[in-house]
């Protein structure tokens, strides 16, 4: 027991201690340069903003697409065939590794004719995303009591006045929880944008150009052979743990403080 | 709302069938028993064997379970049926948090504390000489990131069998570890079995860590301190930049198309198991 425990807080621990020294405040605030790679000046501001695109753009999307799923899954169609497919198809999708969604998304890329770019980095998040959201939504609307449905429905509510002012209301918590779920995955994951992101040393200005993550600036930064180089991979990857680390809990909070106005 | 659920259920179908369409090149040249069982990969001569790339995943993976499973099982025991409440609310979440760390984390932590520990001392105790950068890393690497997957799921199985099952076993005088054993393993073992599958399949298709610390050498590994090169490390490395020579981009999708049917294949299989559970308790 404590081995596990202890193993599993080791990772948090010497990520933690070998990144903060190494952290300075001109890696938070300046862009990567020509000879940074070589150990000199510059930060990695390019791969955070990059990163902050990434997922805005890509958790925009699939909470756009995964909202109506979850809610026609469970306000039109909950017991029906097709409900069980799509749930089905989403567990599994789930489980796709993500370097197929970087596969699969740079063969949809060169077949549109497009190069690795801010645009397709979304995309491939966005189907990183999508199983993750819809599931989380869809397991809280489902505890919601029929009882509640069906007093709207006696007020003379339609099905989506019903779904958008019931439903959607009241899994509030469970909404919040599933998107932050999905953004935290979608931050730290390198293998999907690899292909169809890219890597730049500057802030994108434009949906077609390449732009930068941190998961790939701790990978890069990693595999260069100069010392100075890899004690920003590991600053890199105190940013991105803390990151994540943060969303986590943000999400807790939230949680619990949006349940405030559920119905019991 | 039907167009967003009918679009988000085929995604599943549309990536495969990419990846099919894709692969139909470098089957059409080769038969499909060359590219598994040949060990030869020359891409430039048009030689495509998977076997070393094969043997690799299932060598990392399968250590990685080797050493995840009894302690995630324990542990989800421990969760679940001894451990006080209060520190089970700490535990916990500590848990689910760490189920979503990024895996270059993993990746970072390994290359900072696993590989240098088997580099200088495992692998002067063994008696061999190597870079660190073995199956042994990776294996490592893969059970601690699967473990947290494992125990969470687990510990919900196990929570979820119902009181009277462990109410009858006590009834019968047997004590508590015997009622765990024989009692509530017996009735989650589906979903503990389903919980295994779940991290399996992470562990198969996870890249960057494993990449980052398993050597990356296309050779078939013969112990757990020779590198090997496991299939999504293989594409990752060598994906977008060989689009040059078509059946070289061919041989990568299908590669990508292998482990997909096999990451698909054990989630549906761990869905089964888990859907045969709620029928054998929801329902009574």
């Amino acid at each position: 027991m404590l081995i596990v425990l202890g193993s599993l807080v080791s990772v948090l621990v010497v990520v933690l201690f070998r990144g903060a020294p190494a952290l300075s405040v001109s890696m938070l605030t300046q862009t990567s340069t020509g000879g940074y790679y070589l150990g000199k000046e510059g930060g990695i501001l390019n791969a955070i903003v990059g990163s902050a695109y990434l997922v805005s753009g890509a958790t925009a999307i699939a909470v756009t697409i995964s909202l109506p799923t979850a809610l026609y899954l469970n306000e039109y169609a909950s017991r029906s065939k097709l409900a069980g497919f799509a749930r089905q198809s989403l567990d599994v999708l789930w489980s796709v590794p993500s370097i197929i969604y970087g596969v699969f998304g740079f063969t949809i890329m060169v077949y549109l004719g497009i190069g690795a770019s801010l645009l397709g980095g979304i995309m491939a998040l966005a189907l990183l995303e999508l199983p993750i959201m819809i599931r989380a939504m869809d397991e809280v609307m489902r505890m919601i009591p029929l009882k509640l449905r069906e007093s709207s429905y006696a007020l003379g509510a339609t099905k989506f006045e019903t779904a958008l002012n019931v439903t959607a209301r009241q899994a509030l918590p469970g909404i919040t929880m599933g998107v932050l779920l999905a953004v935290g995955r979608a931050i730290g994951d390198a293998a999907s944008i690899l292909f169809t992101a890219g890597y730049t040393d500057s802030i994108p200005r434009s949906l077609f150009g390449p732009v930068a993550s941190l998961p790939l600036a701790v990978f890069f930064q990693l595999g260069t052979p100069f010392p100075e180089v890899q004690q920003r991979a590991y600053a890199s990857g105190f940013i991105l743990l803390v990151i994540v680390l943060s969303l986590s809990i943000a999400s807790r909070l939230l949680t619990r403080r949006a349940t405030s106005y559920v119905i019991k | 709302m039907l167009s967003a659920t009918i679009l988000s259920s085929l995604v599943v179908i549309a990536v495969a069938l990419v990846l099919l369409q894709k692969s139909t090149l470098i089957l059409s040249t080769h038969s499909l028993s060359e590219l598994l069982l040949s060990s030869s990969w020359h891409p430039w001569k048009n030689e495509f064997g998977y076997y070393a790339f094969i043997v690799g995943t299932l060598w990392v993976t399968g250590l990685a379970m080797a050493i995840s499973t009894v302690p995630s099982l324990l542990m989800s025991i421990y969760l679940a049926e001894y451990a006080p409440s209060k520190l089970r609310g700490i535990i916990k979440p500590m848990v689910d948090l760490l189920a979503g760390i990024p895996s270059v984390i993993y990746g970072l932590w390994a290359l900072l504390l696993i590989v240098p520990l088997i580099r200088d001392q495992v692998a002067a105790l063994a008696g061999v000489t190597t870079t660190g950068y073995t199956v042994l890393a990776g294996g490592i690497v893969l059970a601690v990131m699967v473990t947290p997957i494992t125990i969470s799921v687990s510990e919900e199985v196990i929570r979820a069998v119902p009181r009277p099952v462990r109410e009858a076993s006590m009834a019968l005088g047997a004590t508590r570890w015997q009622t765990v054993k024989h009692a509530v393993m017996r009735a989650a073992f589906p979903g503990i079995a389903a919980a295994v599958i779940l991290g399996f399949g992470r562990a198969f298709g996870e890249t960057m860590a494993v990449l980052m610390v398993v050597g990356n050498v296309p050779k078939v590994p013969v112990s757990v301190f020779d590198p090997a090169y496991p299939i999504p490390a293989l594409i990752a490395n060598n994906y977008g930049e060989m689009m040059s020579i078509p059946s070289y981009d061919s041989a990568l999708m299908l590669a990508a198309l292998l482990l997909l049917l096999v990451v698909l294949l054990f989630s549906i299989l761990a869905a089964a198991l888990l859907v045969g559970i709620k029928r054998r308790y929801v329902v009574g």
